[in-house]
């Protein structure tokens, strides 16, 4: 699969990637070894039938290529563009042993591709079951489970606060890694089979917790959207952004393209992002192509950013700076930010999850300042207490997850479900999808009996 | 889906009120609550003050003071406009304390007849002092008058009613030691001057905080604001505060982050308009 020239590509928010041609596709799904025993399935959370789609591409059969994928995945354009594959379906390839794994992601994303430019087939949809379903938020979460649901009959309704449906995949993940035609596209899919979407509908406000209670089943999608801030001097400084702000803007309100669209963004001379996750990567990345200088500071070392890798190397190219081991401890400025003092680190013993801690450094030496114009934040994020915290008895974990039961998503109260993001904290695209999936199965189980 | 307007007028200089079909606010929107609308496909989102409900109808009520506000005047009935979200924020804390003094300045009055009315009708005695630099920009007088047990108009020029700031009239109040609870709603220094007044008199002084926002749901932190010495998103956690908690000259200092773009935006905005009478 090709890449754009990092010099062509900082210049505008078109993909980053080309996708393979259908001639290398089947030129790479000849690697495939068709493996008794598939290593990659038991990588990919929602175990798609990877050999047997692989072998269809092999055939020339990209429709039957398609249709196996989604079985199990409705968004495999999405997927095959942002799953960190190599922690999971490429990471447990057997060809990863000694060689290169197979190209499972780019695979994936050209079936999709050519699928949806050769015309996507409806899902059957069952007779209508009478059972009114709310789903709550249109991120990869609902959406999936909106699928499942309004696939059995069910009566389904989406609510999205935002003006756009897609959560994370609309206003979270830029452009240049997944074009927002491509997210429109699966989410009318998934409306075409019947599930009704309301926009600009907050849950708890603009639909009271007790009509959402009076649904059949209510299923609970809402993410995690709440920044994470520091908590340092000068964090309120103009110029001081959360990632979700800064992303928000130029994904969601297209910011970069001011004044023709009428919502502003600091696009200023100097950019300095922590964090070392994707989300700092697409803010790095994103400053970039507004035509700043990016500095991107991370406490542990370079080996531990948990960004995928693909992108981490597209940043490098791209010229953003990379300081690891390195912490702010102060944004200065009066006003408007100039600077970020920032303090080396140094790894100490590893933690309980077996990662090294970083520890700051002492004395003078240790301190160091850079200059800023704009500082981004991207150190994390929690479910979203809004609606959740509205519901009475909702059991609710100490990171302000809700707790749910691992194989059916039910929560504390009866027929009240919840996955993905909300459930487990940030995670990923795939993992959300994966168990909105396993929930809405246990949805229609119940309704069955 | 798009919301339609259904009634619009100037209701003062340069302020404007819409009726907008929103049904889903309508039914559940609060004293004290706001909600977010972006006009179309290019347009900014904004939160605006829920200043009156009428069946599936919500009032907005907004001062031209920039792009967005000056296209959303240019609108009239039978326009649409492509998002309304909401209601947000907190409701304010309507329960029986006894005598209340609501304030009002500039565009901030729209936000005092629903928030009197609630107060009312909990059983509190209501005074409404509103302020403007002249009689022109006096809003929502009559509507506002008929919820309150008694009602002072202050103009700065003496244009109409009392000669000088709310303030003034507020701290004759407090000195006679009639006042159990205070709202203050207008700009952001005029809710910092105003509620100094009330200190003294360790009496409860409401404030509702106007920072930028963007999704008003609590997922940016756009909107953030130090309440006694803590962060806060005002969308989430206010919009209404505690007067004495709030640091002034960081809200004042933050909404003017965007002041070289909005005024961009005004001035292509108005070019436009020249042009080709508002289309
Ligand atoms: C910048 C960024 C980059 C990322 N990159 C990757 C990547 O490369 N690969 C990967 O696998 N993962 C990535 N992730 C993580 C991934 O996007 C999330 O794990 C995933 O989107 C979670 O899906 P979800 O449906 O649970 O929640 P979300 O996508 O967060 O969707 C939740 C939706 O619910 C709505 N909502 C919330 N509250 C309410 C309410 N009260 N009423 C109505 N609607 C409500 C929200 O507006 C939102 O639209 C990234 C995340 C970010 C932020
Ligand atoms: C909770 C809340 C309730 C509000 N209620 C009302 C109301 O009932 N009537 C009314 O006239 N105004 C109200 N405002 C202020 C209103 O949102 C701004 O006047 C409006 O956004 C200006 O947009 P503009 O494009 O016309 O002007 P701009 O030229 O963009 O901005 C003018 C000034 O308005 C403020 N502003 C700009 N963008 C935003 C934004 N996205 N969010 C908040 N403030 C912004 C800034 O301080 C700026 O300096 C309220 C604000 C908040 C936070
Ligand atoms: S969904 Fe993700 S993990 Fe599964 S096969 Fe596709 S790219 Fe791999
Ligand atoms: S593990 Fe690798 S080689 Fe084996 S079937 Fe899966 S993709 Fe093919
Ligand atoms: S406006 Fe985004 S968090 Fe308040």
């Amino acid at each position: 699969m090709g890449k754009r020239k990092p010099e062509e590509r900082i210049e505008d928010f078109k993909e980053v990637d080309t996708g393979f041609s259908a001639q290398d596709a089947v030129l790479e799904s000849l690697r495939c070894m068709d493996c008794v025993k598939p290593q990659c399935i038991k990588g990919c959370p929602v175990n798609i039938d990877i050999p047997g789609f692989i072998m269809a591409i092999s055939k020339e059969d990209f429709r039957k290529a398609a249709d196996i994928i989604k079985a199990d995945n409705m968004l495999p354009a999405i997927c095959g563009r942002v799953c960190p594959q190599e922690d999971q379906c490429e990471g447990t390839c057997v060809l990863g042993i000694k060689g290169k794994p197979v190209r499972i992601g780019a695979l994936e994303r050209f079936v999709a591709d050519w699928e949806r430019e050769n015309g996507l087939l409806r899902p059957e949809v069952k007779d209508k079951t009478g059972k009114r379903v709310a789903v709550v938020g249109s991120g990869p979460a609902g959406i999936t489970a909106a699928a499942e649901l309004a696939k059995e009959g069910h009566s389904v309704t989406i609510f999205e606060s935002l003006h756009k449906a897609g959560g994370v995949l609309t206003y979270g993940i830029p452009s240049f890694r997944l074009p927002k035609d491509i997210v429109k596209t699966e989410i009318d899919q998934v409306l075409k089979l019947g599930a009704e979407l309301k926009l600009n509908h907050i849950v708890g406000r603009s639909v009271p917790v007790e009509e959402l209670l009076s649904y059949n089943a209510v299923f609970l999608g809402t993410g995690a959207g709440l920044p994470s801030f520091m908590g340092i001097e000068g964090e309120n400084l103009n110029g001081v952004y959360s990632a979700n702000e800064f992303l928000t803007r130029v994904n969601l309100m297209h910011a970069d393209s001011f004044p023709e669209y009428d919502t502003p963004v600091l696009k200023k001379g100097r950019v300095v992002v922590v964090g070392g996750g994707n989300v700092a990567m697409d803010s790095a990345r994103v400053a970039k192509r507004m035509g700043s200088e990016v500095t991107l500071i991370y406490r542990r070392r370079k080996e531990d950013l948990p960004a995928r890798e693909a992108e981490i190397e597209n940043a490098i190219e791209e010229g953003i700076e990379f300081i690891c081991c390195a912490n702010p401890v102060r944004i200065l400025g009066e006003g408007s930010v100039i600077g970020v003092e920032c303090v080396r680190m140094e790894m100490c013993e590893a933690d309980a999850d077996g990662r090294p801690c970083p520890v700051p450094m002492k004395g003078e030496d240790a301190l160091f300042t850079i200059d800023a114009d704009v500082v981004i934040e991207a150190i994390g994020q929690s479910p979203n207490p809004l609606l959740i915290s509205l519901i009475e008895n909702l059991e609710r974990g100490k990171r302000g997850n809700v707790i749910t039961d691992d194989e059916t998503g039910l929560t504390s109260i009866e027929n009240v479900y919840a996955a993905g993001d909300v459930a487990t904290g940030a995670a990923t695209v795939i993992e959300a999808m994966g168990a909105a999936k396993r929930t809405a199965r246990a949805i229609n189980e119940k309704f069955k009996d | 889906m798009a919301y339609k307007i259904e009634k619009a007028e100037e209701i003062a200089e340069n302020i404007f009120e819409l009726w907008i079909k929103a049904p889903h606010v309508a039914r559940n929107a609060k004293a004290g609550q706001f909600l977010v609308i972006r006009i179309n496909d290019k347009g900014e989102r904004i939160p605006l003050t829920v200043s009156g409900v009428d069946g599936d109808l919500v009032r907005i009520v907004f001062m031209k003071v920039g792009k967005t506000t000056m296209f959303l005047s240019t609108l009239g009935v039978g326009d649409f406009i492509e998002d309304v979200a909401g209601p947000l924020g907190h409701p304010s804390e309507i329960k029986k304390w006894g005598r209340c003094v609501v304030i009002g300045g500039g565009v901030g009055i729209a936000c005092l007849p629903i928030l009197a009315k609630a107060l009312r009708d909990s059983g509190n005695e209501v005074t409404g002092i509103i302020g403007a630099r002249n009689e022109s920009l006096i809003l929502l007088k009559d509507e506002l008058s008929s919820f309150c047990d008694e009602f002072v108009v202050c103009t700065d020029d003496g244009s109409c009613g009392y000669h000088g700031f709310p303030v003034d009239i507020l701290k004759k109040k407090l000195e006679e030691g009639s006042v159990d609870c205070v709202w203050i709603i207008g700009p952001a220094i005029m809710m910092k001057i105003t509620s100094l007044a009330t200190i003294p008199y360790n009496v409860k002084t409401f404030v509702s905080l106007n920072p930028i926002m963007v999704d008003g749901t609590g997922m940016c932190g756009s909107c953030r604001v130090t309440i006694d010495g803590e962060t806060k998103f005002a969308c989430v956690d206010g919009p209404e505060f505690e007067a004495s908690l709030v640091d002034w000259d960081e809200l004042m200092t933050r909404q003017k982050v965007y002041t070289e773009e909005e005024l961009k935006s005004r001035e292509l905005f108005e070019d436009h308009t020249c042009e080709c009478g508002g289309h």
